[in-house]
């Protein structure tokens, strides 16, 4: 499922095990309570890295559990439930007062590349791993949350395109090379080193938790408007 | 004028003739009942790719039809309409319920680029041609549909402002390397074929042709508010 731990100023988010990490209501639930926990533990200083174990950073909704309503309406309800579910999930990221950094190991599809992309910092591997969004392959809309959140972080429309419009697998060279993410690292072990340096360089500024999380906010306006967060305007 | 053919899967919509091919009532009547057309038959693998024949693309609106009206205010007034009557033309590429991909051999100027940047992909000449928004140096203003179009079209602001502000002429090789077309060819032939490959390759994904004009609303939200289409949001 998923476990947070402290480790000096860096709080690290893990979803555990070799499985795709899908997310369903538990999970959904599960991760919420714990970057709940992350906001009330925070200080200056503090940073969070979300990482996973095994070949998947996540697959996105369990789609199995969907289905398993037994008719085309049941499963379409769902999915429905878990992608509303999920809102609060990436409100709480966004609104979150801590630099955020996804360590990307394995591959990150739908919902788990959204999980990933509502960081503020991308780190993924060179050699394995894919960004996918399938949606259009599978026939299926996206929720209003997860358009915003792809058009305010990237702002390359031909890259937005790309994932929507014709279901690109992208890879870790080209994600970096295109602007997706921070930087690609051959291999796992870089990958999770890179982002604990990354952490511990931005912790080091020491940044006024409440303020970059306003800041953060104010860079991502309908976003944070569709996610119902409100802003202090200066 | 212009002439709607069925290739296999491919649409493949012509502006015919080696004039101008400038959008006046009548070639505007004409775009509008081809594209129902086209989104009448289109199946699952359809693509339409929109090209045109001798030394234009399209030059934009008929201003020679506009000053036809015979006074400054006449002139505006039937500017005005043109500018109100193909509103519904880029509505119905936005729309439209399969990929498309504009196959620009000529000049594509004003109106004229408005309507190749409302195909998915766009194919150009690195030899010959411009892209240009002569907007500025005629001194007319922009409609809010074309600023809404180049806004969620093009990510990069520098751009936009050259385009509309500097009244750049952009070649196929500069349009390519800044992100405005997804690829520059040199020579008419090689345009036209990689249209048409690019085409089939899309065409042969069989996406589920409403999903995928769906997800496009999706992705350019703002205008399709100002062309009036309904999203069904997730």
């Amino acid at each position: 499922m998923c476990t947070l731990e402290k480790r000096g100023n860096l709080f690290i988010l893990t979803l555990t095990g070799e499985d795709q990490h899908r997310f369903n209501p538990d999970l959904i639930s599960s991760l919420l309570d714990l970057l709940s926990q992350v906001k009330a533990q925070a200080t200056c200083g503090s940073v969070l890295i979300t990482q996973a174990q095994g070949k998947f950073f996540s697959y996105g909704f369990d789609l199995d559990w969907a289905k398993a309503a037994g008719s085309e309406r049941g499963a379409a309800k769902r999915l429905q439930h878990m992608a509303d579910l999920f809102k609060p999930v990436i409100a709480t990221l966004l609104s979150l007062p801590m630099p955020t950094i996804a360590a990307i190991t394995g591959h990150a599809v739908a919902a788990g590349f959204t999980l990933a992309l509502s960081h503020d910092y991308l780190i993924m591997r060179k050699d394995r791993g894919i960004l996918w969004m399938p949606e259009v392959d599978i026939a299926v809309t996206l929720p209003d949350y997860i358009n915003a959140l792809f058009k305010e972080k990237i702002g390359d429309a031909s890259v937005r395109r790309d994932l929507f419009l014709r279901g690109l697998k992208m890879k870790g060279d080209e994600a970096e090379k295109r602007g997706v993410v921070k930087a690609a690292y051959d291999g796992e072990a870089e990958v999770r080193e890179a982002s604990v340096c990354l952490a511990e360089n931005l912790g080091k500024r020491k940044w006024n938790g409440e303020v970059y999380a306003e800041i953060r906010k104010g860079l991502y306006p309908q976003l944070s408007a569709i996610l119902g967060l409100s802003h202090k305007v200066y | 004028m212009c002439t709607l053919e069925k290739r296999g899967n491919l649409f493949i919509l012509t502006f015919t003739g080696e004039d101008q091919h400038r959008f006046n009532p009548n070639v505007i009547g004409s775009l509008l009942s081809l594209l129902s057309q086209v989104k009448a038959e289109a199946t699952r693998g359809s693509a339409l790719i929109t090209q045109a024949q001798g030394k234009f693309f399209s030059n934009g609106f008929d201003l020679d039809w506009a000053q036809a009206a015979g006074s400054e205010q006449g002139a505006a007034e039937r500017l005005r309409q043109m500018v109100d009557l193909f509103k519904p033309v880029i509505a119905a590429l936005l729309s439209l319920p399969m990929p498309t991909v504009a196959a620009i051999t000529g000049h594509a100027a004003a109106g004229g680029f408005v309507l190749a940047l409302s195909h998915d992909y766009l194919i150009m000449r690195k030899d010959r041609g411009v892209l240009y928004m002569s907007e500025v140096d005629i001194a007319l203003t922009i409609p809010d549909y074309f600023n809404a179009l180049f806004r969620e079209k093009i990510g990069d602001a520098s751009v936009r402002r050259d385009f509309l502000l500097r009244g750049l002429k952009m070649k196929g090789d500069e349009a390519e390397k800044r992100g405005v077309v997804e690829a520059a060819y040199g020579g008419e032939a090689e345009v036209r074929q990689a249209s048409v490959r690019l085409a089939e390759n899309l065409g042969r994904r069989k996406w589920h042709g409403e999903v995928y004009a769906e997800i496009r609303k999706g992705l350019y939200p703002q205008l399709s508010a100002i062309l009036g289409l309904t999203h069904k949001a997730y």
